[in-house]
């Protein structure tokens, strides 16, 4: 047996020839960097690689990218990549969508694709403000939010994305920042590599609209006391120094400890494999200010994906009956004859 | 053994066993005698009969049978099956009725019929809602065990209508107690009173077999098949549909019986097809001649999810059926699988395509081939679930933003969706484009023969995916051929990566382009590519004169009542001819001349005046209508008569 090697791609290689048109410093342009550096070392050549995308700033990411792309129509990106997906699902597909476009006028697909556990990478920009349309407040802002359409502050209670994920049981849940470069690139990797649907929250700068909200988390200086960055297997643990820990209280619900007064057994270890959602759940519930967010992957486990259950469905029934024959299907049912 | 019982309130007290020897040595001597009643038998040309009663009687299912008996004997047949949108709507009422008309006939029918020459009607609610279209001199059927008190209340009779001689005057009447005699038929198979009252349809169907020649062994085997898992509702079944046949057989009541002899049909190979059936199996065709897998996505809705019901039992043809979310998801996941080079087709009805709207205009933008189905039904909004309309056109036509032109095709009958599915996707191919497939509720539920055709004899759908590059400089998405259509290379072909998306792009090269007159040339050419296609379809032809006093223009699934009337109108010396438009955008090549050669357009269309706006539109003709919005097809008497009108 021999095999050939693929060429060794390099982030060039995934740059279309189109100009990029994002507003100075917003925050996709990071994103759509890592992504570039990220796609040459996921073993997948680019022809089967396809980003499907909504609407929205982010959604133009695909005609910058030169895979196969389809720009779609607000907050269908899911859908037609459900669709596309199941037709070859020997395509490695991306979804490209914001916070209002997958939350808000999509939100019915995010939720069935992701229930279906449909095999898709869908990258969440979440700016927390529909800049496209030049300000308006998103599923995600944070109530008492004042913009052009909430010019006294919004009364909505936000959604927290993660958290109505995990309600339908994603089978990958992460979050990362855009630009904390190695750790977006380390979770797009990952989300690359999960078989079954992989949402990524990316908290994105919108420079123009609504700038700095996510500087507890982006900022070098002050994520390390804002954010816990989980790793597989270890306690929950941050701070400037990593001084910090989370253990549950009594009433089960996560608390903040200092780590030289509890003994290490005592702090919450981290499980992305846990088969239980409640546990991903109660750190998508842990958000800033109120709380150290956590950052990485919350979730990874495995199930079957519906476009191979969709697949194996189809050829398991050609096995069983032989490829149907149309002579057969017309004379099914009582058939007569006119001399 | 089989306990001894009779029902306390049954009045004819006979046991099981009694009945049985009554009943049962009958039909030994109707197999061995068929002609031992010598009741005489007269021979007709054409008949028309309806089954109804409440929701929960099975009438659906009488009728069904009744059409594959007739259909296997080999009448040619037409069927109108009628009923509420509720599953089950409070039994008894008058919007719990269900029907199900048939006419079968020994020359070729075109319609269900406009009267009815018997009529079975299983409650009082039935009677009323349905006698009026009994003929004068037609046969009723009535089980009579439910015109009680309170059943006659619930239908707001205030009496007895079976004893009201002005009422039944015009009708020969036959009171039947059929409840009574199904549960005495299957006493002693230890049924409940519930299961045994829901043998009552079969009691009816064998009463109605008898009354017109028909050999039942078609139903037996159903009926075996059906129910073979369940001995004694298959046993009941069985006993009640001989008992009804064989009370015709021995009551002085029926004093003469009928038949309908086979009809000349073009010699081949037939069979009964509803116009969902036949639309399945022409999309599964479609999918096979072209060498592809079959990508079915839809929401469940009436009258449609037939559709969805067919094609999720053929996998095995490579069909992959996606119950979506909702509609929009339904449309949008099909335009992925087109994406990824799959046949690809949803279904819906007029408020699943409104919310599918967006989507086709995706599909348009990006020019990529799919096939969206609309079985029409009554509007707007909710409107009339389960009842025909044909007022979707102008929306098929118009109803996305922007100039978003879209080709449409609409079968003429239940056996044409066979052909027209073929050939929307043909042209969805062929011009990458999506298609509407305008059926309706009549077409869909309706049924006829359907003569079956040879594999050999389909034409092939070539299908063509580039795998090297069209230019020097690379694949360009869209760089047209000779008809403006653009390839379609498919996600993983190597060298070939290129974008697509809803937004207005340059020509050739497919990417972004907002310029004034790059808008003004895609929207040129987008609708010039439509247009064009009208050289690519069949010329449009004339039934009747050639030339002359009236064109009569119909399309959809009017065809049958259209022509006969035509015909008729013909026949009494008229000059009319008849145009039947099944490709509606592009209308025909040669459609404007043959408008011309009539002094009068008549346009009979279930809307208020779709098809005749864009006759009147496109070619500056002074057409009239013919318009009703009732949730019933046409009565070839209504057209007959506004043909007359315009003479």
């Amino acid at each position: 047996m021999s095999t050939t090697a693929l060429p060794q791609l390099t982030a060039k290689d995934f740059a279309s020839d189109q100009e990029v048109r994002w507003c100075p410093r917003c925050g996709d342009y990071s994103i759509l960097a890592q992504m570039r550096k990220v796609l040459p070392n996921v073993g997948i050549p680019k022809e089967k690689i396809v980003f499907v995308s909504g609407i929205g700033c982010s959604s133009r990411f695909p005609y910058y990218m030169s895979t196969y792309g389809f720009h779609t129509i607000h907050g269908r990106a899911p859908a037609v990549a459900t669709g596309l997906k199941i037709a070859n699902p020997e395509l490695q597909v991306w979804v490209i969508t914001g916070d209002g476009d997958a939350l808000s006028i999509g939100g019915n697909h995010f939720m069935h694709a992701i229930r279906r556990n449909v095999d898709l990478k869908i990258i969440l920009f979440n700016n927390q403000i529909y800049g496209l349309t030049k300000g308006q407040y998103s599923p995600t802002s944070p109530q008492g939010k004042k913009t052009k359409s909430t010019p006294f502050g919004s009364v909505d209670a936000p959604l927290t994305p993660l958290s109505v994920a995990l309600g339908a049981g994603v089978t990958f849940a992460a979050k990362s920042v855009d630009v904390d470069i190695n750790h977006l690139q380390m979770v797009l990797e990952r989300a690359a590599a999960h078989k079954g649907t992989a949402l990524v929250e990316i908290y994105q700068d919108c420079n123009v609209f609504n700038t700095g909200v996510f500087e507890f988390a982006q900022k070098k200086d002050e994520k390390n006391k804002n954010c816990i960055y989980l790793e597989h297997g270890k306690p929950l643990k941050f701070g400037e120094k990593l001084d910090k820990g989370i253990r549950r209280n009594s009433q089960n619900c996560p608390e903040v400890v200092d780590i030289n007064s509890v003994p290490e057994d005592d702090l919450l270890f981290h499980d992305e494999k846990s088969p239980d959602p409640g546990y991903a759940a109660m750190l998508a519930s842990m958000r800033y200010p109120h709380s150290p967010e956590p950052m990485g992957i919350y979730r990874c486990v495995e199930k079957p994906t519906y476009d191979e259950a969709v697949n194996f469905q189809m050829n398991s029934r050609i096995e069983a009956q032989g490829t149907g024959d149309l002579e057969e299907l017309f004379n099914s049912g009582d058939t007569w004859t006119v001399k | 053994m089989p306990a001894k019982r009779s029902y306390e309130n049954a009045s004819l007290d006979l046991t099981f066993y009694e009945f049985e020897r009554k009943t049962f040595s009958m039909a030994t001597d109707v197999v061995d005698a068929p002609l031992a009643d010598g009741k005489p038998l007269e021979t007709l040309e054409s008949v028309v009969i309806r089954f109804c009663g409440d929701s929960g009687d099975g009438m659906q299912l009488a009728g069904t049978q009744f059409t594959n008996t007739s259909a296997v004997f080999g009448n040619d047949i037409s069927t109108l099956p009628d009923f509420p949108a509720e599953i089950r709507a409070p039994a008894g009422t008058l919007g719990g009725v269900s029907g199900y008309q048939i006419c079968f006939s020994n020359r070729e029918v075109f319609t269900p019929g406009d009267e009815l020459d018997t009529l079975v009607a299983m409650n009082p609610a039935a009677l009323k809602t349905n006698v009026a279209d009994l003929k004068r001199g037609g046969t009723l059927i009535v089980n009579e065990d439910e015109f009680d008190k309170a059943n006659l209340q619930k239908a707001f009779y205030k009496d007895n209508p079976l004893e009201d001689p002005n009422i039944m005057a015009p009708y020969r009447l036959h009171k039947v107690p059929m409840t009574r005699l199904t549960r005495d038929s299957v006493a002693g198979l230890g049924l409940t009173m519930k299961e045994a009252d829901r043998c009552k349809n079969f009691f009816a169907l064998g009463l109605v077999y008898w009354l017109y020649e028909r050999d039942m062994s078609s139903t037996e085997d159903w009926v075996r098949e059906k129910f073979g898992k369940k001995p004694e509702i298959c046993e009941s079944n069985l006993r009640a549909l001989r008992a009804g046949y064989n009370y015709g057989f021995s009551t002085e009541s029926f004093t003469v019986h009928y038949k309908v002899n086979p009809a000349k049909l073009a010699p081949g190979k037939y069979r009964k097809i509803t116009g969902n059936e036949a639309t399945a199996m022409g999309f599964v065709t479609a999918a096979k001649l072209s060498g592809k897998k079959l990508f079915y996505s839809g929401y469940p809705i009436t009258p449609a999810s037939d559709i969805l019901h067919e094609l999720s039992i053929l996998k095995n043809y490579g069909v992959r059926t996606f119950q979506a979310e909702d509609e929009i998801a339904a449309i949008t996941s099909v335009i992925g699988a087109a994406y990824a080079g799959d046949m690809a087709i949803t279904a819906s009805s007029g408020p699943g395509i409104a919310l599918k709207g967006e989507g086709l205009g995706l599909a348009v933008m990006t020019e990529l081939p799919l096939v969206c189905i609309n079985v029409q039904r009554g509007g707007p909004s909710t409107g009339l679930p389960t009842k025909t309309e044909q007022a979707d056109l102008l929306m098929s036509m118009f109803g996305r933003n922007g100039e978003c032109p879209m080709p449409i095709v609409a079968p003429s009958g239940p056996a044409d969706c066979f052909a027209m599915a073929i050939e929307s996707m043909r042209i969805a191919i062929e011009f990458m484009t999506p298609v509407f497939f305008l059926s309706d509720g009549y077409i869909a539920n309706g049924a006829e023969p359907w003569s079956v055709p040879n594999v050999s004899d389909l034409k092939p759908i070539p299908v063509s995916h580039p795998t090297q590059p069209n230019t020097e400089n690379g694949y360009m998405p869209y760089l047209r051929n000779e008809k403006r259509v653009r390839p379609w290379a498919v996600p993983g072909t190597p060298g070939l990566e290129h974008r697509i998306g809803g937004i207005e792009k340059a020509d050739v090269t497919g990417n972004l382009d907002y310029s004034p007159n790059n808008h003004s040339h895609m929207v040129n050419m987008r609708a010039n590519k439509i247009a064009g296609i009208a050289d690519y379809i069949p010329e449009q032809p004339v039934e009747g004169m050639q030339e002359g006093d009236l064109l009569v223009l119909s399309w959809g699934g009017t065809y049958g009542s259209v022509k006969t009337a035509c015909d008729h109108a013909v026949k009494q010396g008229l000059s009319v001819g008849h145009a039947h438009i099944r490709y509606l955008n592009p209308f025909p090549k040669n459609l404007g001349d043959i408008i011309k050669r009539f002094k009068k357009v008549l346009v009979p269309e279930l809307n208020l005046g779709q098809l005749k706006m864009l006759i009147r539109a496109t070619y500056l003709v002074d057409a009239q209508g013919l318009n009703k919005v009732k949730g019933k097809p046409f009565l070839v008497s209504e057209v007959s008569e506004a043909i007359h009108k315009m003479f």
